[in-house]
């Protein structure tokens, strides 16, 4: 806090104008890896699922850039597939959860009483668990699958957004926007979507962009262990480990998809921290 | 204080029969029939009737609730029921591995504060210099790294390349602890040294040290009398809180290093649609982790003077 007192206005603009800069450029870079996941089909140079053994295990270099899996495939092709499964994977489930979470978050703010302290209970309920213990468990049993896999992570974490809407709200309740907006006739549904959604927005968005990068990491370990994406698909998780036992002999079937699953969620996390930083200064440097 | 500790226990009680029924109810409403599985796992052909007297035998033609509540009577007598597998009780295959992760936990949780703790202190008394800066990228990165492929990256280098460490199992001494250990400890660190960073430079910022450089004091003796007195309870918090993630994470790693815990026994599991050992593994995590909260928040309550001496209200 004392840090922003000793600033002069001119260092201040600066600084916001160092922080939009900063938004501009990762931005550009975050939309680059999702318009590469879009286009996906159209980037790759061979086919990524057509196998060639005649091929296999080649060293990265010449006509196969990344290199070759065990079946032959073009690591490239794969890695480019692959971010399609991934990133969509975890922006759809960040999407999920958002939606899920703070409306009950919205709900239990703004009505209280006991559907406040119900959904509260369920929520702890779920927050007792170790995350990745239980998405194991709810995707164990529903045997696997991309989908599920994203089913499972939701399960675990949507009472995050509900806490943070739900506190976001108790503090705007009794605002006296909000008591004017009521008493010049706002039903229901328009107290939630004019004053309380837009006004509770920042927060949310900061958790959610956030969580992009650690979703991907945690599709990816689900892939990992099986109970993801299955093979043939290209999915960064699954074809790591698929590539465990070359890793001695070929690394590279390890390293592209690890680079590439690294370098997006480091591409997430800079988004993320900038966004924090342009939303909600007083975190700052956090 | 009392009060507070008798409540904390109250509200134990919801939780801990939500775990253990959102656990049963996982495991039951799967699917997969766990009789079919059985069926599959033994090899054996059973016939439709065979398969309803099983059914009724382990109860499974009654409501849900009353399964539930005759279920959560076995498992408060430690009856887990028997791996669908090798038909070994589940509990005593959990207590077997647990030591394994248990160990595997606190070398990482040890090496964890020995690397944030000074690292999140020098951090933050540095704050936005060349120090700062290279301990803030670091965790950066260490935080962008999904667990699986760091320890792939360690087996890679310190047992392939340089051929130092093995490359799995827990069967050779020490030597063995240390890949596992790094994977858990650097992807917690990365999170801890910015919490620790966050906490000091809070405190850092707060009036008292200003009113004690004005006095003269030397800022090495308000480092460590002051400041780091003040932080470190918030510090320890925030490792316990960290032990969630950790709990997780020994799943991935365990099995990657083939280390012989309850991490590896899940997913092995996994795999086999072995139910019962996949239930006794998230109940326990479950309560193991609702433990560690608890425990924490308690030492916090007691340690903190300004909630033991004043309010109550906690």
């Amino acid at each position: 806090m004392r840090e922003k007192q000793k600033m002069t206005v001119g260092k201040q603009r600066a600084a916001g104008d160092y922080i939009k800069i900063k938004m501009i450029l990762f931005g550009t870079l975050a939309a680059g890896v999702i318009l590469t996941a879009v286009f996906a089909p159209y980037l790759v140079p061979y086919d990524p699922y057509e196998q060639d053994l005649g091929n296999a295990l080649l060293p990265p270099g010449g006509a196969h850039l990344l290199g070759t899996d065990r079946y032959g495939r073009d690591m490239l092709s794969r890695v480019i597939m692959g971010s399609r499964t991934t990133v969509f994977a975890a922006l759809l489930l960040v999407a999920v959860i958002t939606v899920i979470g703070s409306a009950a978050g919205i709900l239990c703010g703004y009505y209280g009483g006991k559907l406040d302290a119900f959904l509260m209970r369920v929520s702890d309920i779920f927050l007792a668990f170790p995350g990745m213990v239980f998405a194991i468990a709810v995707a164990s049993v529903m045997s696997g699958g991309i989908l599920n896999a994203v089913i499972a992570l939701a399960c675990i974490s949507w009472p995050k957004y509900a806490r943070v809407a739900r506190s976001q709200v108790l503090s705007i309740r009794n605002m006296p926007y909000m008591a004017a907006a009521k008493l010049s006739g706002s039903g229901t549904f328009k107290m939630i979507c004019r004053h309380v959604v837009p006004n509770i927005a920042g927060p949310v968005i900061v958790t959610a962009v956030l969580d992009i990068g650690t979703m991907m990491m945690e599709i990816a370990g689900l892939s990992f262990l099986g109970l993801g994406a299955a093979p043939p698909t290209a999915e960064w998780g699954s074809m790591m480990s698929n590539g465990r036992s070359m890793l001695q002999t070929s690394p590279w079937v390890i390293l592209a998809p690890g680079t590439a699953i690294f370098l997006t969620v480091v591409i997430f996390n800079l988004v993320g921290d900038t966004v924090r930083d342009l939303l909600d200064p007083r975190q700052k440097g956090r | 204080m009392k009060k507070y500790i008798t409540r904390r226990f109250l509200q134990l009680i919801p939780i801990l029969f939500g775990i253990t029924f959102l656990s049963f109810l996982l495991m039951n409403t799967g699917t997969a029939d766990s009789i079919d599985v059985m069926e599959n796992n033994t090899g054996g052909v059973m016939s439709e009737e065979e398969k309803d007297i099983l059914r009724a035998e382990l109860g499974l033609d009654k409501p849900l609730v009353q399964q539930y509540i005759i279920w959560l009577g076995k498992t408060v007598r430690g009856d887990m029921g028997e791996s669908f597998v090798s038909g070994q009780p589940v509990s005593a295959l959990f207590v077997s591995k647990l030591p394994a992760t248990i160990g595997l936990m606190i070398t990482s949780i040890l090496l964890t504060v020995f690397l944030s703790v000074p690292l999140g202190i020098l951090s933050a008394v540095r704050q936005n210099r060349i120090t700062d800066y290279l301990i803030r990228f670091f965790s950066f990165i260490g935080n962008s790294l999904p667990n699986f492929f760091v320890s792939l990256l360690l087996i890679w280098f310190f047992s392939l390349k340089l051929k130092l460490l093995p490359v799995m199992g827990n069967n050779a001494g020490w030597k063995s602890v240390i890949l596992p250990t790094l994977t858990l400890a650097l992807s917690m660190a990365s999170r801890y040294t910015r919490q620790v960073r966050a906490t000091v430079l809070e405190e850092l910022n707060k009036d008292y040290v200003q009113g004690a450089r004005a006095r003269g004091i030397s800022e090495k003796r308000i480092l460590y009398f002051s400041v780091l007195r003040a932080s470190m309870l918030t510090i320890a918090t925030l490792l316990a809180l960290s032990i969630g993630s950790l709990l997780g994470g020994t799943a991935i790693v365990e099995s990657i290093f083939m280390w012989d815990g309850v991490g590896k026994m899940a997913v092995d599991a996994i795999t086999m649609r072995d139910y019962p050992v996949i239930q006794v593994y998230v109940i326990w995590m479950a309560v193991i982790y609702v433990c560690v909260n608890l425990f924490t928040d308690m030492i916090y309550h007691y340690l903190d003077p300004r909630i033991r001496l004043g309010r109550e209200d906690g």
